[in-house]
């Protein structure tokens, strides 16, 4: 290997370290100058005010030091804060001064040792540039071959390469033995099919709009123009699995003037004088749809920012949901509460892809 | 028509005097005793008819608030809602609006508008305490309407983990759960509601201002209305407990933070680190 | 082979201390058991380049012990369990309020367990630092070339980490069940169920069922503090013995060559300079948890379906993917014979993974082009491989325009905008952006090198203006050192392909491509000052 270590001998790519045997490993479409500019070496040494003043020297040394006392301080800080900044139930203030003091204590033990660590590398250790060769990454060639041979023997030893039958119906032994591991975790899902669990929600007919959270019933005559409800239905409080339910039943509730309403044909009888509910869930990707603007009658999806027009049955006015939210069909019931005609005609909430099925 | 008025109007110039005139069949007091007759009328239906109890109240204390509003109605607020409050195309009817309602808004001085734009923001108070209850005496004079809210629902003495638990419901999708504000469509949004004063909170609930829906007592009833004032009071009195909040607005300032303050100034240390010492 | 025990004689006269003594000692008896004066010898002195850019990586390192010692404290309190329990701890405003267990173990974490909320803090404020450092760590990476031969496979084993890490911070915060991080795994649900044939299964199958299920919090946790980390200890270890092997690149400088490596050695510079480095990332992570509040979860309430909070946003590494997701135009699902294809959902997922595929293919695409084989260990000066450059900043503003989308609702009430202006907005630039980045970036990048080539040549504006006897003015321009001057000449230079037919007289397809290619990164290139040129201007001054 060429002396290096002024640093002039070597080219910039592709030196000598990395002939293998004759041939210099290909530039590719580099321009291989042959008058480049030839590298100066290294500059000559700067000395730091430590390097020629013992004064000075000392006073770095007493400044390290400094900074490692300053940790010693802080870890006994930040035990002492542990005890006289205790938590006092309840006390939110309590917390935060915990929070603070006994942060503060480990954050000066841990930035003295590393201010000091670093400032006595800087600016007492030795200076100097020191050089170290690379080798080629590549083995040399008798490595190399010691290799070969080492798979060579391992080969000619086993018979690998001549026992097509072992090797072939061990390469497909191997292949085949994880495949267990994958349908071991089939049971990480229930065994039923998720499609028509995704296509009902707990809406029928009869079921009562309830407040959410609470549970109490509506009527029809507590909504007022410009008023925004949100809804679950009837009974979903005493149920195991109230939020994979209510993931799919939350209903935001709505009063309109019926004239503002562009009722589809077979949808007439879905709203009652005005009132509409429909699925608070996005059907973009699932957040709830919950900001209602009562004067212009657009949902806000917070999450990605889709907008659906009430007026035009939740149709998609802006942002990347494409599908209106689903409508639930209501009435009243001989008390005067709302309830549902049936369960939604669609799948709520994001779409998939047995969605139609 | 003309030639008939021409015709009187040639009688009269023709016959002046009143001799004549009064010979016809009304009196000269007719229409005296006429207009007398009417306002009794109208004023004793009036009196009759009505059933707003502020107006019931004969004291005229009420009934002088009530002309300060009307006249204050007329110079600042007519030209958009119109003298009898019908609204016009500029703005909406304030028949049965209530004095909340014009509490709220005079109040916080989102109202008289300034400027048109996507929605009335707050702005300062441009009337005296007095006025907005006149103002509001007027309104609530003309139809009926929510009151101002008792002072009890608005000292914080409800139940706080009840109130928040409805914020997250009914208000954090447009205020953000630490009530820090959020974005609304068309360049509208719903304000901050740290600082807010309880009464305007209450106000805003149950008059549903702007784009805001209306949350009347049978959605969210008067105690849940409190439990939420408490809520929000709880908020504010509590201290960031993990330090300072960097508005309060999620995972954007802190990655902001994290990128700026803290990368950027871990770059500066590794520059100082890696520079020669002098 | 001899079994001779002996320790190392002292130095003759010289009296040796206790503490000395104590290390020999030691020192033998590990060596005797461990032959570990072998890796002492061969790693004690290996020289380190001292560049603050290539300190970036440590960065991510350190942030990650802070991370894995933060997050041990907390295992011992965390219940990463769905249970539904009533919380009756300090926080008054969820008293009484049904939540999951982990939900309720986070909040007495940090409102009942001393220096609890500090580890929180700690540990979430280092994740952020975490992800940040590798990003900018690999961008260091990209625009110096240090992924060049032979440093390839390190450079997809750091896009796997990369990718690794951002999987962490996704399953850690959404471990405390909060009303935030649920709706983010909503979202993800959702993603889930926009893939086309399996979708459904696969929401069904990493939830347990139904969303939001009973099983997530418990899944993400193994995922978080066993399998992930494990696999991202693995690769870290092969990252950083490959970086021993391989050795650190560096800066072109005086006496710097291809062939060596000029720094500082182990022991004890840069020991004491990346150790005392730990321990400051250690102490600003801390002082910024001491001081700044971060993921509040008891403000944001438990996980329910039903409420959602203005403002709503992953943790910074995954904003790319909201943001992408929100400039989706409105309408692209579609109904084909029955099954309901939603690219609005699937096509965001099919791009970032392109992207992604594409960074990490990138040192293999451009050896493809350059046909390079030889090993490179001088890192470039980003300006000198223009056409890379300025490909990495389109690659950048692509990213960087997604991320910002995903606070378009934060920028429309801050900045007074609507949100359907912020978003077009975005869209448009999120295609025009990355060609305006690359435009720009290229051109400067060979103004740059043109202004350097002068340089080299005839020196620098001094400021120093001379009247001349004619009368004419000129600015003195001084020359550069052979120092200075080297830094700015020594880049490797290529030309664009030339292709010959074969013997058959065809040019292929793939020669044709990357003859294509390989123009289009090389024809507007500056080649370096070569050693004439300078003899020419010398004579000219």
């Amino acid at each position: 290997m060429a002396n290096d270590h002024d640093g002039t001998d070597s080219k910039a790519v592709g030196s000598t370290v990395e002939k293998y045997g004759d041939n210099l490993p290909s530039a590719g479409t580099a321009v291989v100058v042959s008058d480049e500019i030839p590298n100066p070496g290294f500059e000559p040494y700067r000395a730091r005010v430590a390097d020629l003043d013992p004064k000075k020297e000392r006073q770095q040394e007493r400044r390290v030091s400094a900074l490692f006392i300053v940790s010693i301080i802080g870890t006994v800080f930040a035990i002492v804060a542990y005890v006289i900044f205790p938590i006092v139930p309840g006390d939110m203030n309590s917390v935060r001064l915990n929070n603070l003091f006994l942060g503060i204590g480990i954050t000066l033990a841990v930035l003295g040792i590393g201010l000091g660590a670093i400032h006595w590398s800087k600016s007492l250790m030795d200076g100097h540039d020191m050089v170290e060769q690379r080798h080629g990454t590549r083995g040399t060639d008798t490595t190399r071959a010691k290799a070969v041979e080492v798979f060579t023997l391992g080969n000619k030893e086993s018979g690998f390469g001549r026992r097509t039958l072992i090797r072939r119906t061990l390469i497909g032994a191997l292949v085949v033995t994880p495949l267990p591991a994958v349908v071991l975790f089939r049971d990480l899902a229930p065994g039923e099919d998720p499609v028509p669990l995704l296509q009902h929600t707990l809406w029928e007919k009869g079921i009562r709009l309830t407040r959410d959270p609470s549970g109490t019933p509506i009527k029809a005559s507590d909504v007022t123009l410009g008023s925004a409800f949100h809804v679950i239905p009837e009974g979903i409080n005493e149920l195991e699995d109230r939020l994979e339910q209510k993931a799919k039943a939350a209903v935001l509730l709505m009063r309109l003037l019926p004239e503002d309403l562009n009722v589809s044909a077979g949808r007439e009888d879905w709203n009652y004088n005005g009132i509409v509910a429909y699925s608070k869930i996005c059907t973009h990707v699932g957040c709830p749809v919950a900001l209602y603007e009562q004067q212009t009658h657009h949902l806000l999806c917070p999450c990605h920012q889709s907008q659906f027009d009430i007026t035009r049955e939740a149709e998609v006015i802006f942002g990347p949901a494409k599908r209106p939210l689903p409508q639930l069909p209501i009435t009243v019931d001989d008390e005067g509460y709302l309830i549902a005609r049936s369960d939604f005609t669609e799948p709520v909430g994001p779409s998939f892809w047995e969605r139609l099925q | 028509m003309r030639i008939g008025t021409h015709n009187s109007m040639a009688k009269k110039s023709e016959n002046p005097s009143r001799r004549e005139r009064s010979s016809g069949r009304r009196h000269p007091l007719a229409t005296v005793a006429l207009l007398a007759v009417g306002l009794l009328a109208t004023g004793g239906a009036y009196a009759a008819f009505t059933t707003s109890s502020a107006i019931a109240e004969t004291s005229t204390a009420a009934e002088a608030q009530v002309e300060d509003g009307a006249k204050l109605f007329a110079a600042n607020c007519a030209t958009c809602h119109g003298l009898a409050l019908q609204g016009t195309s500029q703005a909406p009817s304030l028949i049965g609006v209530g004095a909340a309602s014009v509490d709220f808004q005079v109040g916080t001085g989102r109202m008289p508008l300034a400027a048109t734009g996507p929605q009335g923001e707050k702005k300062p108070v441009q009337f005296t305490e007095d006025q907005i209850a006149a103002l509001a005496a007027y309104v609530a004079a003309q139809g009926p309407g929510p009151g101002l809210p008792p002072e009890e629902l608005l000292a914080g003495n409800g139940d706080a983990a009840i109130g928040a638990e409805l914020f997250r419901i009914n208000c954090a999708m447009c205020h953000n759960v630490a009530g820090a504000g959020g974005a609304l469509t068309e360049g509208k949004f719903a304000p901050p509601l740290v600082g807010v004063e309880a009464k305007y909170v209450y106000e805003a609930m149950i008059t549903g201002p702007q784009n805001m829906p209306v949350f009347n007592d049978q959605n969210i009833s008067p105690e849940d209305k409190a439990n939420i004032i408490t809520y929000l009071k709880t908020l504010e009195d509590t201290p960031s407990v993990g330090g300072w909040g960097l508005g309060d607005i999620g995972p954007v300032s802190e990655g902001l933070f994290i990128w700026i303050f803290g990368l950027g100034g871990i770059v500066a240390i590794t520059i100082w680190l890696t520079a020669k010492s002098n | 082979m001899t079994t001779t025990t002996e320790t190392p004689a002292p130095a003759t006269g010289v009296e040796k201390t206790n503490g000395q003594r104590f290390t020999g000692w030691a020192a033998n008896y590990i060596d005797e058991r461990t032959s570990i004066s072998g890796l002492v010898k061969e790693v004690g002195r290996k020289i380190f380049p001292d560049h603050w850019s290539f300190m970036l990586g440590e960065v991510a390192l350190y942030s990650f012990i802070v991370i894995l010692l933060s997050g041990t404290f907390m295992t011992f309190f965390f219940q990463a369990s769905m249970t539904p329990v009533i919380y009756e701890g300090s926080w008054v405003p969820l008293k009484g309020i049904e939540m999951s267990a982990a939900m309720s173990s986070t909040l007495d974490l940090s409102f009942d367990i001393r220096g609890g909320l500090l580890m929180r803090q700690v540990h979430h404020w280092a994740a952020l630092l975490f992800v940040a450092a590798i990003g900018l760590h690999m961008l260091r990476v990209f625009f110096t070339g240090a992924f060049r031969k032979p440093r390839e496979i390190n450079w997809v084993i750091g896009f796997l980490l990369f990718v690794l890490a951002m999987g962490e911070g996704f399953t850690g915060y959404s471990l405390p069940d909060d009303l935030l991080s649920g709706n983010g795994l909503r979202i993800i649900d959702g993603i889930l169920k926009g893939v086309p044939i399996i979708g459904t299964w696969l929401s069904y199958l990493l939830f347990g069922g139904e969303f939001p299920g009973f099983d997530i919090v418990g899944r993400l946790y193994v995922l978080h503090i066993l399998l992930l980390p494990a696999i991202l200890v693995a690769a870290l270890g092969v990252h950083m013995l490959l970086l021993i092997i391989n050795k650190h690149t560096q800066f072109a400088g005086p006496g710097r060559t291809n062939d060596n490596v000029v720094g500082v050695p182990i022991m004890p510079v840069f020991a004491a300079k990346a150790g005392g480095f730990f321990f400051i990332i250690f102490g600003v992570i801390v002082l910024i948890a001491s001081l700044f509040q971060i993921n509040p979860i008891w403000v944001y309430g438990p996980y329910d379906p039903s409420p959602v909070s203005a403002g709503t946003q992953p943790d910074w590494y995954i904003g790319f993917a909201d943001g992408a997701l929100r400039l989706v135009p409105p309408g692209w699902e579609y109904e084909i014979w029955g099954w309901t294809l939603s690219l609005n959902v699937f096509l965001p997922v099919v791009v970032l993974t392109l992207f992604i595929v594409v960074v990490a293919l990138y040192p293999f695409f451009e050896a493809w082009v350059t046909g390079d084989k030889r090993e490179h260990h001088i890192a470039d000066r980003p300006r000198n491989a223009p056409t890379r450059t300025a490909i990495g900043a389109a690659g950048v503003t692509f990213y960087a325009v997604m991320w910002a989308a995903a606070s378009s609702d934060l920028m429309a009430t801050h900045f007074r905008l609507s949100i359907e202006w912020v978003i077009h907005v975005m869209q448009i630039l999120l295609i025009v952006g990355p060609f305006v980045a690359y435009f720009l970036t290229k051109r400067v990048c060979i103004g740059l090198q043109k202004k350097d080539r002068e340089i080299a040549l005839h020196g620098f504006e001094s400021g120093r203006i001379v009247r001349l006897p004619g009368g004419e003015y000129i600015e003195v321009h001084e020359q550069l050192d052979d120092y200075e001057r080297w830094k700015l000449v020594s880049y490797s230079d290529y030309k664009p392909l030339m292709v010959r037919p074969d013997a058959q007289g065809r040019i292929s397809f793939s020669q044709r491509a990357r003859a294509a290619m390989s123009n289009w990164f090389f024809e507007d290139r500056i080649a370096p000052v070569s050693k004439t040129e300078i003899e020419q201007s010398k004579d000219h001054h």
